[in-house]
């Protein structure tokens, strides 16, 4: 009669000290019911600055137009590209979390994928700020829409990569939103029946959708889950891929080639297993949740990032390789005059890339390393910058030197609206997030108390380990499920 | 909706909680739910409940997107406004599969993410009866409904010695999302 299996002793536990489902809820929830640190509120007021900030900028690039920012002949495409597919590849770790993690039954993904998911929400809506405000006539934006319409009506061009991505970033946008908040109903039940204030308890009994922990609910629950699960996981490689299309599709040396799907979505995960690293470092601390974000789960996402990085960099050399052994002399100017040229107007910007994306985390083969906080955090930052340079040197690198050498002159550097726009989606993505952190569990509370008795540190020993079992044993328990 | 009468027992630990389901269902009483902080896999079937065909809904739902979007891709492109892109094929299927992937998944997970909220009645400002508090914190809560038979203190005596505490007797209201037996008037012993 075992309502747990066993797991190995080997494993580390996944939640630490001594805990009791009480304990867990108690752990996790108590956060949300007192008032905010000064902490959270400096930064708080610092991310909504960053914000107004943004808004200006955009402001000024609605009424002015997109001459507010110093896109020049041929770079059209400039820092507000970059940001995008940065953000989107960042709110690609939550979804890979939650999704691929479930389905490979990785413990360890409890612990986290709230927070990840939460960090994958706000990130896609970053990125949805770029290319809608650099329409330009903004109030146009519906036209990307297929409805009946009176031109014709006139359909949008199918074919079109920019429209695949419309509904690719929609599409993400919607599942990661409903799969987060299905997973947060029960919990925010949870804090509606600890509520003792009025409107706690009234707010909290709107959001969590009259949950009441009913069996069959949670077994409808559970299935759905699953469900979303398999859907995300070829979603979320489905949306850097099509994304990369935006690029690889088009016959600019240096964009067109065929390894951008694999090689985009690599450095998604790694871009956002960094951000996810970032976030998660500060918000154990503030939180004192060090007991359930444990370093195993630091050292689990490092792994994650040194495999990413490395697929990331072996991308990089195919890129080149093929640009040599491919004898197109256009893309092998792309490559070997435009970035590998150090003493290149934008050389310097490869090098970074290179620096902070494919030699920087193989420090992370050291256990030692993958399990110092300090490190990670200063990693995690590096990653990030060089993730950001990456898509700089693909998008700047690739255009500034068009077919036609008298409009190479010009230096691409942004204006002061193109940086206040970047710095305000950083103003959203960190507002969002501290209030989420505030107001909402940021740690799938019923997940831990799931796998409490099965990996929590008081439950392992107890337990009979596993190894010391006969097959036999091991096999009519496995088959005889209660 | 009627009022009705159920006995109610907490249990603090997993393997007392399947025991009691076991015991509750030998001796046939209405076994109304049972409520937990979190899923614990195999109380579904300790309790007889069938398994969820959420995930045929699921299927359906991206059998309609898929259809939708190839369908009216391939009319748009081909009937209603063909469009001669560089000369190339009007009915460009490798072009439609992003599309049709998309919103494939768009319509499974909306759809069965509305099916749940349905199923499960969960939409904001419902309000809906709960036997214990804590049954969202770590107590596993058990409702047996009383029928017009049923003794109450018979089946609370029978809930203590089965391990339950803060065992109470408690009306509530039937909404049908208190469960799909209430239409049954069987013993849930002899449903499989």
């Amino acid at each position: 009669m075992a309502a747990f299996k066993y797991e190995s002793q080997v494993r580390a536990p996944l939640v630490e000290g001594t805990k009791d489902y009480h304990q867990v809820t108690e752990d996790i929830i108590r956060p949300i019911e007192g008032p905010p640190s000064r902490l959270w509120w400096i930064g708080f007021i610092i991310s909504v600055l960053l914000l107004l900030f943004g808004v200006y900028s955009v402001y000024r690039e609605v009424t002015y137009g997109v001459g507010q920012w110093n896109l020049n002949k041929t770079i059209g495409w400039g820092w507000d590209i970059t940001n995008f597919v940065w953000w989107v590849g960042i709110g690609h770790a939550g979804t890979l979390i939650s999704a691929i993690l479930l389905l490979f039954r990785q413990g360890w993904r409890t612990g986290v994928n709230r927070a990840a998911e939460a960090m994958t929400i706000f990130a896609v809506m970053c990125a949805g700020q770029f290319p809608i405000w650099h329409m330009g006539r903004v109030w146009m934006a519906f036209f990307v829409l297929p409805y009946p319409n009176t031109r014709g009506p006139l359909w949008v061009n199918f074919n079109s990569p920019l429209l695949w991505d419309v509904f690719a970033i929609s599409t993400y946008f919607t599942v990661s939103l409903l799969f987060w908040y299905s997973g947060l109903i029960p919990d925010l039940a949870t804090v509606r029946d600890r509520a003792r204030v009025k409107w706690r308890k009234y707010m909290y009994g709107i959001l969590s959708f009259g949950w009441t922990g009913s069996t069959k609910h949670w077994q409808r629950h559970e299935s759905l889950s699953l469900v979303l699960a398999g859907l995300s996981t070829p979603l979320v490689l489905s949306v850097h891929t099509v994304v990369s299309f935006d690029f690889a599709t088009s016959i600019v040396p240096g964009w067109h080639t065929t390894i951008f799907p694999p090689y985009f979505v690599a450095g998604a995960i790694f871009s956002g297993f960094a951000m996810v690293q970032t976030l998660l470092l500060v918000t154990r601390k503030v939180l004192h949740l060090e007991e359930y974000i444990t370093i195993e789960h630091i050292e689990v996402m490092n792994k994650v990032i040194v495999l990413t990085g490395s697929i990331v960099g072996i991308a990089y050399l195919t890129e080149l390789f093929m640009a040599w052994y491919g004898q197109n002399k256009y893309e092998n100017w792309a490559f070997m005059e435009n970035r590998l040229n150090l003493f290149s107007p934008y050389g310097w910007s490869y090098y970074l890339m290179m620096g902070c994306n494919v030699l920087s985390p193989q420090i992370f083969w050291f256990r030692k390393m993958r399990r110092n906080i300090f490190i990670t955090f200063f990693m995690s930052i590096l990653v990030n910058i060089g993730m950001w340079f990456e898509r700089f040197v693909i998008i700047v690198t690739s255009v500034y030197r068009d077919y036609l050498p008298s409009s190479w002159s010009t230096y691409y550097s942004p204006s002061i609206y193109e940086v206040g726009f970047y710095l305000g989606t950083f103003g959203l993505f960190f507002t969002c997030f501290f209030l989420f952190a505030k107001f909402f569990p940021v740690i799938a509370v019923a997940e831990i108390k799931h796998i409490l008795k099965k990996s929590g540190e008081n439950y392992k020993p107890a337990a009979e380990k596993v190894e010391q079992q006969s097959p036999d044993t091991l096999y009519e328990e496995v088959t005889h499920h209660h | 909706m009627a009022e009705k009468k159920f006995v109610v027992g907490s249990f603090t630990e997993e393997n007392v909680l399947f025991e009691a389901v076991k015991k509750v269902r030998k001796a046939g009483y209405k076994l109304h739910d049972v409520y937990t902080p979190f899923p614990i896999h195999g109380l579904d079937k300790a309790m007889g409940l069938r398994d969820t065909s959420i995930h045929t809904a699921g299927f359906i739902y991206a059998a309609f997107g898929t259809t939708t979007a190839l369908s009216f891709m391939s009319w748009v492109f081909t009937k209603d406004w063909p469009m001669n892109i560089g000369g190339k094929p009007h009915f460009a299927l490798p072009a439609f599969i992003p599309i049709i992937f998309e919103f494939t998944v768009l319509c499974a997970c909306v759809g069965m993410v509305l099916t749940f909220c349905y199923i499960c009645q969960l939409a904001p400002f419902v309000k809906k009866h709960h036997f214990h508090l804590r049954a969202t914190d770590d107590l596993f809560v058990m409702a047996i409904e009383c029928t017009p038979k049923t003794d109450e203190n018979e089946v609370s005596g029978f809930l203590n010695s089965a391990g339950a505490r803060e065992i109470n007797i408690q009306q509530a209201e039937t909404g049908w999302w208190l469960g799909t037996y209430d239409k049954d008037k069987k013993p849930f012993e002899t449903r499989n």
